[in-house]
């Protein structure tokens, strides 16, 4: 909670002043009864027709004073609430930054969003309705205690009684429904997802007829939802009622006592007026603020949500270190143990050792979960290694900032991804210096510069999100260019001709050599045909290197190797001796 | 528009007429009981009138009848709730399913074009806030009229005069609001942009982390992100606090009112027009007369939401379906699996040209493969053969029968369709299997998951069978997913089918069981196949080259080889060693 606090700073004279006009303006409402007493009793019983007149301007006169005191107030709160949720975002969105894929991973990019836009509304809205509304209603139920005291004490008792019970009843209600509300939003959730499911699957869905059964089982999470809500309605709807009944049996209470004293020349009828009117004043102020503790129970779960994600620490961070420079290959992975789960869960890689010299293409091959991309994930240092280390020119990756770190590296993602805005700008994400020819030659590497010279904008052409405006094969070869452009001294292919047809792959392999004279490739691939003219193919199973070496070795050495060709009909499969036949 | 936008909510509430009348009923008897509270404690005050001359007896009789008028009314309140949040529940439920039932009825066409995201939350959100709009509506409007018709009659019979000053100072407030709404409906529109602007920003850069850190992009990002923010926070702060200002602004009218009561109550008194207790009802009356009317303010946003957010529904709701079956159209029990593409012309937009011309014919069990780069419009056929999409000109042919003289579900019943997306649907995996065939028995179920290879990994699953899938497949690996549909379709035992191969994403030793489930499947059985494999490819009957959505080549293996064209290019690239 103190970490979302700080985003007050700046904003104390507003949460002060706020609260200070809202109470002023509930004084100025409390007055009114009393005034309207004196009418009653002064002016009316006295006969006095200029003392009415008088208190009216009285009455104008706070009336005045309490639209201003109020807008004060709100816009007091309006100030302190956005500054505070402007803020609150801007910490949590450079938090979420500052995360590593170990954190990441375990909250979510889906429930990340919710934190900061949803949870950051929630408690920004609480802010502001809190400064204006939440302040009034124990200014005025106990403003109104007091009141009724200093008319007369021994029928102000009844308050004593009434107003707790109304609490009490106020308590009771938002304690059995509030529950039911969360498991209200649960079902609701359970609609959405089914919509979503029924809209992704429309085509399995037609093709085997079952909309009428989808329709059925829509229809059954629907009617679960309105019958809880019905069910909820129910108690709640017992809320205004009872607490009428509350406060009104206090009213009889006090015109009862009233009359008694009023016999004993104890109380003037209108005082009697103004403790009847101080209880329907708390009787209003509490049912607003009763509305508001819904909003503010959301408010506070939110806030909850957002420390914990806050407290939340990255477990990877850049060090300026000297330079401890060692001699050694470029690249070298040194007994490399890994697990995404922390060093007691299950190893994703173990005991993973090898070296890449400056040049040189390394291919990496072997089948789904295998641990290929967990390679480039560690290089990048999205995930630090649980045992062994990694040397990138000599020097431990955890000794470098991270900054420079991934200076060196131009990483193109298994998933295509582009960021909405222009060619360009997409091209300049890593090399915001990049000039055109720098773009155009990275295009041309990339197998990309004919369709981007067919658009009429050219590297202006609008990106939009995702990428949606270009087919898998365009994108793919997009992000190939971004990583190009950057001038990497090691380039990372994770799966990223799996869009491209084979033309396209065959040639844009070979642009590869030729353009990329000094720079380390890493070629990871399911395609035994895509890694096969690598310098050296690095053949991965459930988490070991289990063989390296060029193609022609392997297939003599490494039985996964052979399994993965003959599955892909790149040798064929009876003959282990021989050649690769040229088919 | 508007009105018409109201009239057909309105039409939703319709089946629950019984409700609705119950709730006006219990609406108009609460306010009667609680209007006359009033008069009581009035007359109660003026029992008061001073030491010594109190009566006891009568104001007990009064306060008895205060009582039984507060427990009425009550009463009343909370029937009036329950026929309130019940009405607007289901009537939102109703408007609910019939959108998803019109998403069950428009053509493919319609849902690829449409954002899914946006169409969940029209259903999921804005059936929400219309039936929040309903339940506050209703509750605010319907004791609201009845409480201002109330206590403008009982005014006008205690005192005329009093009752004109209440009636021609309270529409100020309603003026003012109305001033109000006008001002801020641009700046919420502003705001609401920005919101959009923002969430759009932090969505595309919490999935592209990655990218982010690999770039080191965070700093030109975190400006970017402060820059919307701030245009946020400005929108946002002005928007809510002028719309928060009408609030105050009915609240200083009603104080007004209030004090103008009180001023000519007590002049009226003081020349013995009034009484005390009179004078005290009718403060509290002015009260209650201006209530509605602050509280119709304070909800007028929420309806102006439900509005717009009906609206979004009933566009939804009013999709076009898919046309009907033709009449008398035809569901054959068997098909004997021969198909014929008779001059078909099919385009997605009418001035790109797609397929032109294309003609086919398909005898029971052959085998066609449909090659091509990626993007090149191989998925059309598909939507074509399953009438997804209808040809714009020309006719497909099943067993010598125009596929538009069949029924719809009987056609595509005699397909078994494989895509490279995998659906499942979140249901256990008997379900899942069994989805084509609801009625199968657990032995055909376990037997259509031996034939697809799927009968070991079923058995590995937590609870084998009835393990339930996660929404998307979350617990299963992409090979398993397809040997799940594999499955699926050996269960139906269709004489035709579809297959699109996938290209990536699965490992060795699964794609191996999926090749062989593939096999088996296509044994006997015409099937046409979006293929990426070799070994489908060569044997297949015929080869259909597609690029840039025409059809460029046609033909078996070798007599495309041997002419040396587009797919023999393809072919090498891909196969042949340098």
């Amino acid at each position: 909670m103190k970490a979302l606090c700080t985003n007050f700073r700046g904003y104390y004279p507003q949460l002060i002043l706020g609260p200070l006009f809202k109470l002023l303006e509930a004084v100025l409402e409390l007055m009114v009864p009393l005034l309207m007493a004196n009418i009653i009793d002064v002016g009316i019983a006295g006969g006095d027709r200029a003392y009415v007149l008088r208190q009216g301007l009285f009455l104008l006169l706070l009336a005045v004073l309490g639209v201003a005191a109020a807008t004060t107030c709100q816009y007091f709160a309006s100030v302190a609430a956005f500054g505070f949720g402007a803020s609150l975002r801007r910490q949590v969105f450079r938090h979420i930054l500052s995360l590593s894929g170990h954190e990441t991973d375990a909250i979510g990019a889906g429930s990340l969003i919710t934190h900061i836009t949803n949870d950051v509304n929630q408690v920004q809205n609480g802010v502001n309705m809190f400064i204006r509304l939440a302040t009034r209603a124990p200014f005025l139920a106990i403003g109104s205690i007091v009141m009724a005291f200093v008319l007369n004490a021994r029928i102000a008792l009844i308050f004593l009684i009434s107003t707790p019970l109304i609490v009490l009843v106020l308590y009771q209600v938002m304690k059995r429904t509030l529950p039911d509300y969360a498991r209200i939003q649960q079902r609701q959730e359970t609609l959405g997802t089914l919509t979503g499911q029924n809209l992704e699957g429309a085509r399995v869905i037609r093709a085997f007829s079952r909309q009428e059964s989808e329709k059925k089982d829509f229809a059954a999470a629907s009617d679960a939802h309105s019958a809880l809500t019905i069910q909820v309605g129910r108690i709640s709807a017992a809320l205004n009622p009872l607490t009428y009944v509350i406060a009104n049996f206090a009213i009889l209470a006090i015109l009862w006592y009233g009359a008694r004293f009023a016999d004993r020349g104890l109380i003037l009828s209108g005082d009697v007026f103004a403790m009847v009117n101080y209880m329907t004043q708390t009787l209003l102020a509490l049912i607003v603020l009763a509305n508001l503790i819904v909003q503010f129970t959301r408010a506070a779960a939110s806030a909850k949500r957002l420390s914990a994600l806050l407290a939340t620490e990255s477990s990877i961070r850049g060090e300026s270190m000297p330079l401890t420079r060692e001699q050694g290959a470029f690249l070298a992975f040194e007994q490399v143990d890994f697990s995404y789960t922390g060093p007691a869960g299950k190893n994703t890689l173990e005991g993973v050792s090898f070296t890449a010299e400056q040049g040189q293409t390394i291919g990496v091959i072997g089948g789904t979960g295998c641990g290929k991309t967990t390679l480039a994930n560690l290089i990048l240092r999205f995930y630090d290694v649980t045992g062994g280390r990694i040397l990138l020119d000599g020097q431990d990756l955890r000794s470098y900032p991270l900054e420079a770190l991934r200076e060196k590296i131009g990483y193109v993602p298994q998933n295509v991804k582009l960021f909405s805005g222009t060619i360009r700008s997409n091209l300049q994400l890593g090399a915001p210096q990049a000039d055109d020819d720098a773009l155009w030659a990275a295009l041309t590497t990339a197998q990309a510069r004919d369709f981007v010279q067919q658009k009429p904008e050219g590297l202006d052409t609008p990106v939009e999100e995702g990428g949606k405006n270009f087919s898998g094969g365009q994108r793919q070869r997009l992000t190939i260019a971004r990583a190009l452009a950057k001038r990497p001294s090691l380039l990372i292919l994770d799966d990223s001709s799996s869009a491209l047809d084979f033309a396209t792959d065959a040639a844009l392999r070979r642009a590869l050599k030729q353009d990329t004279g000094g720079m380390t490739v890493l070629l990871i691939s399911q395609r035994a045909s895509a890694v096969k003219d690598a310098d050296r193919i690095l053949v991965m199973d459930e988490g070991r290197l289990v063989g390296q070496g060029s193609h022609e070795e392997l297939l003599q050495t490494c039985p996964v190797y052979r399994e993965i060709c003959v599955s892909q009909k790149l040798v064929p499969q009876a003959n282990p001796e021989s050649e690769v036949s040229a088919r | 528009m508007k009105r018409s936008i109201l009239k057909r909510i309105f039409s939703y509430l319709r089946p629950y007429r019984g409700s609705l009348v119950l709730g006006c009923i219990s609406a108009v008897l609460q306010v009667a009981f609680t209007l006359m509270t009033p008069v009581l404690i009035g007359r109660a005050i003026d029992c008061l009138i001073g030491p010594g001359l109190v009566q006891f007896r009568h104001l007990a009789v009064l306060l008895a009848a205060m009582a039984l008028c507060i427990l009425l009314a009550a009463g009343f309140q909370w029937v009036m709730n329950v026929c309130i949040r019940r009405i607007s529940a289901l009537a939102a439920q109703d408007m609910r399913q019939q959108a998803f039932n019109a998403l069950n009825a428009v053509p493919i066409s319609t849902i690829d074009q449409l954002p899914h995201g946006d169409l969940v939350s029209r259903l999921v959100n804005d059936t929400d806030a219309v039936s929040e709009g309903l339940l506050q509506g209703l509750t605010q409007l319907l004791p609201g009229a009845a409480t201002i018709l109330g206590v403008l009659v009982i005014m006008f019979y205690l005192n005329p005069f009093i009752a004109l000053v209440v009636v021609l100072v309270t529409p100020l407030s309603i003026l003012f609001a109305r001033f109000v709404a006008s001002r801020t409906h641009a700046l919420f529109r502003k705001q609401a942009a920005a919101q959009g602007q923002l969430s759009a920003y932090v969505n595309e850069m919490v999935n592209g982390q990655d990218l982010v850190k690999a770039f080191s992009h965070e700093t030109q990002c975190c400006e970017t992100f402060d820059r919307i923010n701030e245009e946020l926070r400005s929108a946002s702060l002005w928007a809510v606090f002028y719309s928060a200002a009408a609030n105050p602004g009915t609240r200083f009218v009603n104080n007004i009112v209030y004090g103008a009561v009180g001023v000519f109550g007590g002049l009226a008194a003081l020349s013995g027009a009034l009484s005390v207790g009179t004078l005290s009802a009718f403060l509290t009356y002015a009260n209650q007369y201006t209530k509605p009317f602050n509280e119709v303010t304070s909800v007028l946003t929420q309806l102006q939401t439900a509005m717009a957010s009906a609206q979004r529904l009933f566009q939804t709701i009013d999709l076009k379906p898919e046309p009907a079956d033709a009449p008398g159209a035809l569901a054959p029990e068997r098909c004997s699996g021969r198909v014929e593409l008779d001059r078909v012309d099919f385009s997605y937009r009418k001035d790109v040209p797609l397929i032109q011309n294309l003609c086919l014919k398909v005898e029971p069990g052959q085998r066609i493969a449909i090659v091509g780069p990626t993007g090149c419009g191989k998925t059309t056929l598909i939507n074509l053969l399953m009438r997804f999409y209808e040809v714009d000109s020309g006719r497909i042919l099943v067993d010598g029968v125009p596929a538009r003289q069949l029924k719809r579900s009987a056609l595509r019943g005699m397909y078994g369709m494989v895509l490279q997306e995998t659906w499942l649907k979140n249901a256990t995996v008997r379900e899942n299997i069994a989805y084509g065939k609801p009625d199968a028995t657990m032995e055909q179920i376990i037997q259509a998951a031996k034939a697809a290879h799927a009968h070991g990994f079923i058995q590995r699953l937590p609870q084998g069978y009835d393990t339930l899938i996660a929404p998307g497949g979350g617990n299963l690996s992409a090979g398993q997913k397809q040997l799940l549909c594999i499955a699926r379709i050996l269960l139906c035992r269709p004489q035709m089918l579809i297959l699109d191969e996938a290209t990536s994403n699965i490992d060795t030793r699964t794609e191996m069981l999926v090749q062989q489930a593939f096999e088996q499947l296509m044994e006997g059985r015409t099937s046409f196949v979006v293929a990426h494999r070799l070994s489908t490819i060569q044997t297949a009957d015929q080869i259909l080259v597609m690029d840039a959505g025409h059809i460029v080549e046609q033909g078996t293996h070798r007599e495309l080889l041997a002419k040396g064209g587009f797919y023999a290019r393809l072919y090498n690239s891909q196969f042949a060693i340098q």
